[in-house]
């Protein structure tokens, strides 16, 4: 048997985007690591968090370290709710000495896909095969609070029939930023027409991203913009074959 | 009802020629900062910023001390310093002066810290002319506004309307050549700083064991305020002190480079005190106004007193996707952008301005842009919380609050989360009227829902 | 009184009292890079090109500077150096002004300003300029037009090396001040206006 791995798949990849988690879990199960879904798994709390309501978020949080306790890898297809977990945890807990310990040791088992599948499993070639014109969307938080950035485009080289073309400007947020895109229904708006009018210039016929939310964010405005650029998370782009 | 900082943002957006003349300009410094702290011009910059990044904690952390060894140096060089809580000390400060002195005409260079208190109106409205020089400030002072931005005060404006502004306010023939606009006001101000008997300038810091104030500027208009007139007059926040002239070294490779992209700015002074023996010209009184207004409320808390770290270097402004559409002026104060975005609530109580650290998609742009390494993102999510808790506390906003409350009871209780999960996907979420799907769809399209969940999935799997 | 009101705020704020010490600072960030003498000159005669002003060397600024300022205006600082040069006694330029009014209105009036500089730095293209009896503070900065006369020994890598140097300016004047171009602007448009109040035009000679 191969080393266990737990997908945590995000409360927006179980609600919205499931085919997301099966082909994360296709992708890993390919490369010999077992994979279990811990069935009490339900959010990271980041909602709350960046609505400033701690005290929920803590709860939230406090569940998560509860379903994973004893998960010795947990790979998410999420840069945001991986640097919640990786990085705002910490804060949610500093006045806490016992869970913030639990918090550490959380820390270095969570893992964003790309990085998981480049750091630790220590693959670039999944054997995928995706014949279509393709950019890269960097999320934010990815990009950002966990500095990746070359993961994914390395695992993307190595896709069969792939071609990679660049946006730009490359690093420009989506204008998704949870409740940000509905409080701020018209900017968040503004903004993602600036990241489609990007996507467009490129010609690709397939945006790639690390997270879901921004692929929502941008999908919606791609579709009310009467075009037929599609979205995918890079998962399903490594599960095709 | 909207708030105003909604309908101005509103406004904004909806402007076209404003969103292109923010966008280009803020495109441009943009990029130039980018290569102006690139590996072939600055290979040292993240170290660079790591030390301003100590050297400001070190000072704010000791704040008290720096303030006194800056007053005595000050001092032995003849120099004074006057504390100030607010503005009114300020102004009252400058009109007893200007009294004493028989003043009647001030040239002021371009301070952010006297439009907190707006200075100009306090001194006019007690019958001094005090005349802004820096000419996107001379500009807007005609044209009776505050800056649009930090660094570029008349960015959101186009040679058109500059050329209507001095027009009306200065009966002059319709000019639309930039370079006749600039000359124009060249010679207008030329006149004004020969005649002053006062210059009041801003600092970009404040150096401790020199008791010197450093301006940093490229147009010659701070040399003049500073050199031309007998009197001058510096006003800083009291953040501003740092510890050493050999701290310099690194601001200053920070500073310009960050802001416009320069290697440094055209001019760079360090003034201690008034001039000196045997020195030819410089001032007879040397003044500086170490101002609190506020300050010193963002200082108990440890981690949000780093918002007290920024130089004003606007390059948070240039990189923000939200300062770039909403602009300078649906900020509700003189700061705007994401330091603005910290600095407002901190200084005014977050409840005056409670939309401010919610007007980000916490994208991190202004973080990793910062060169002294304030954590911009990091204060959002802590003044959100600020915001949330006084919310509260005054029982207001109780429905977001009751949400939040079901949220994290569901994500809490499995089974429960499953359910309403399925209920949601049957009864058709765009079914849903609701305010924030609305607000969803005001701007863009619903993604298909799936049949089944993920766990759904997985267990038939 | 606001000083010591404030000063108590400050202090409670950060839970010290009254004449605390405190911590050691972090030490100060200063790296002299190892750049020969000429390599400094090249880089500092590129730099103020790329800035649109004049630059070069020469081992007779007087011709330069007597060909340059024919039929102009020229005020000159009383730097020693400018006299060794034979600068200060070119016809047509004034020099010897030690009254402030006087200087400033003859500044006013001139075309050209010359001055020396204290030092130069080559990694910026930047002038270093302390006041004092022999530089005062208006020449390099009321006419349009600003030539320095910089030695060659003068010329340091960078920032690193003046703070090296002069680690307290105050010491020497109450003045220093960074020349880096002309005087400019972008206050409208983002268009580059270049002698908005200072000098719009800027020469540095580089001399033995």
């Amino acid at each position: 048997m191969g080393q266990r791995v737990s997908l945590f798949v995000t409360c927006i990849v179980d609600q919205l985007f499931p085919t997301v988690g099966l082909a994360m879990a296709d992708v890993l199960e390919r490369l010999g690591f077992e994979v279990d879904f811990p069935e009490s798994q339900t959010c990271c709390g980041q909602p709350a968090f960046n609505s400033g309501y701690r005290a929920e978020a803590r709860m939230v949080a406090r569940h998560f370290l509860d379903t994973f306790e004893s998960s010795p890898f947990i790979v998410i297809p999420s840069g945001s709710c991986t640097a919640m977990i990786a990085h705002h945890f910490a804060d949610l807990f500093h006045k806490d000495p016992e869970t913030l310990a639990r918090v550490h040791s959380l820390e270095k088992r969570v893992f964003e896909f790309s990085t998981f599948l480049t750091q630790v499993a220590g693959v670039e070639d999944v054997g995928a095969r995706f014949d279509d014109i393709v950019t890269f969307h960097d999320g934010c938080h990815a990009l950002r609070e966990l500095g990746v950035k070359d993961a994914p485009r390395r695992l993307l080289a190595r896709v069969r029939g792939l071609e990679l073309r660049e946006l730009s400007p490359a690093e420009e947020c989506c204008g998704f930023g949870g409740t940000f895109a509905v409080k701020f229904s018209e900017l968040s708006g503004a903004m993602v027409r600036t990241k489609v009018e990007a996507i467009l210039r490129t010609g690709a016929r397939t945006v790639v991203s690390l997270d879901p939310s921004c692929l929502m964010q941008i999908q919606g405005a791609l579709s009310r913009a009467g075009s037929n650029v599609r979205t995918m998370h890079l998962a399903e782009v490594l599960a095709s074959r | 009802m909207p708030s105003e900082f909604h309908q101005k943002a509103h406004e904004t957006l909806a402007n076209a020629n404003l969103q292109l003349a923010i966008f280009t300009a803020t495109g441009r410094l943009k990029d130039k900062r980018v290569e102006a702290v690139g590996p072939g011009e600055l290979p040292d910059y993240q170290e660079l910023r790591t030390q301003a990044n100590a050297i400001k904690q070190h000072a704010i952390d000791n704040l008290d001390h720096y303030l006194e060894l800056f007053e005595r140096n000050v001092a032995a060089r003849g120099g004074h310093v006057v504390y100030c809580k607010d503005g009114t000390e300020v102004s009252d400060f400058i009109l007893a002066l200007a009294r004493e002195r028989g003043a009647h005409l001030i040239v002021k260079s371009k301070s952010m810290t006297t439009e907190e208190v707006d200075l100009n109106e306090r001194l006019e409205h007690h019958g001094l002319e005090s005349v802004e020089t820096d000419l996107g400030e001379y500009i807007l002072q005609l044209a009776h506004q505050r800056p649009y931005h930090i660094v570029a005060p008349a960015l959101h404006m186009t040679r058109y309307d500059v050329a209507e502004v001095f027009t009306r306010r200065l009966n002059v023939p319709n000019e639309i050549v930039i370079e006749k606009q600039t000359a124009l006001a060249r010679s207008i101000l030329r006149q004004k700083f020969l005649a002053a008997e006062i210059g009041i300038s801003g600092a970009n810091f404040l150096v401790a064991d020199s008791g010197a104030v450093v301006i940093v500027e490229n147009e010659g208009n701070a040399r003049l305020t500073t050199s031309a007139p007998k009197i001058h007059i510096t006003i800083a926040g009291i953040e501003k002190v740092i510890p050493r002239a050999q701290d310099l070294a690194t601001f200053l490779k920070l500073l310009a480079r960050s802001a416009t992209g320069q290697l440094l700015s055209v001019y760079t002074s360090f003034l201690s005190g008034p001039r000196r023996p045997g020195e030819i010209d410089g001032p007879d009184e040397f003044y500086v106004l170490l101002l609190d207004n506020g300050r010193t409320r963002l200082l108990p808390d440890k981690n949000k007193r780093q918002s007290l770290f920024c130089i004003r270097c606007g390059a948070c402004l240039n990189t923000c996707p939200v300062y770039r559409r909403i602009g300078g002026h649906t900020f509700p104060w003189v700061y705007s952008g994401p330091i603005g975005a910290i600095l407002t609530p901190q200084f005014m109580g977050v409840q005056q301005e409670p939309d401010l650290p919610f007007a980000s998609s916490l994208c991190g742009a202004c973080g990793e842009v910062c060169p002294v390494k304030i954590d911009i993102p990091k204060i959002l999510l802590e003044l959100r919380s600020d915001v949330k808790k006084a919310e509260t506390r005054d029982k207001q906003n109780r429905l977001e609050k009751l949400s939040f409350r079901v949220f994290a009871w569901l994500m809490t209780h499995p089974r429960l989360y499953e359910m309403a999960g399925k209920m949601l996907r049957s009864v058709g979420v765009p079914s849903i009227q609701a305010g924030p799907l609305r607000a969803w769809t005001s701007q863009r399209d619903l993604p298909p829902l799936p049949g089944r969940s993920f766990r759904e999935m997985w267990r038939r799997r | 009184m606001s000083r010591d009101y404030i000063l108590h705020r400050v202090r409670t704020s950060l839970g010290r009292s009254p004449s605390e010490p405190i911590p050691d600072p972090p030490p100060a960030r200063i790296l002299i890079p190892e750049v020969t003498l000429d390599a400094r000159v090249a880089s500092l005669i590129a730099r103020v090109e790329a800035l649109a002003g004049v630059a070069l060397e020469t081992s007779d600024p007087r011709a330069y500077i007597a060909s340059a300022i024919a039929g102009k205006t020229v005020i000159a600082s009383n730097s020693p150096y400018l006299a060794a040069c034979g600068i200060s006694s070119l016809p047509g330029v004034e020099s010897g002004i030690t009254d402030r009014e006087q200087l400033r209105n003859a500044c006013a009036t001139a075309d050209i300003g010359i001055t020396s500089a204290d030092y130069a730095l080559a990694d910026t293209g930047t002038l270093v300029m302390l006041s004092s009896w022999a530089e005062a503070r208006m020449i390099s900065l009321l006419p349009p037009e600003h030539i320095a006369v910089v030695p060659r020994d003068r010329i340091l890598t960078g920032l690193d090396e003046l703070f090296s140097i002069l680690p307290n300016p105050a010491e020497q004047s109450s003045s220093m001040v960074l020349i880096t171009g002309p005087s400019r602007t972008a206050d409208i448009e983002q268009i580059l206006v270049r002698g908005v109040h200072g000098p719009g035009k800027i020469t540095v000679l580089v001399a033995p």
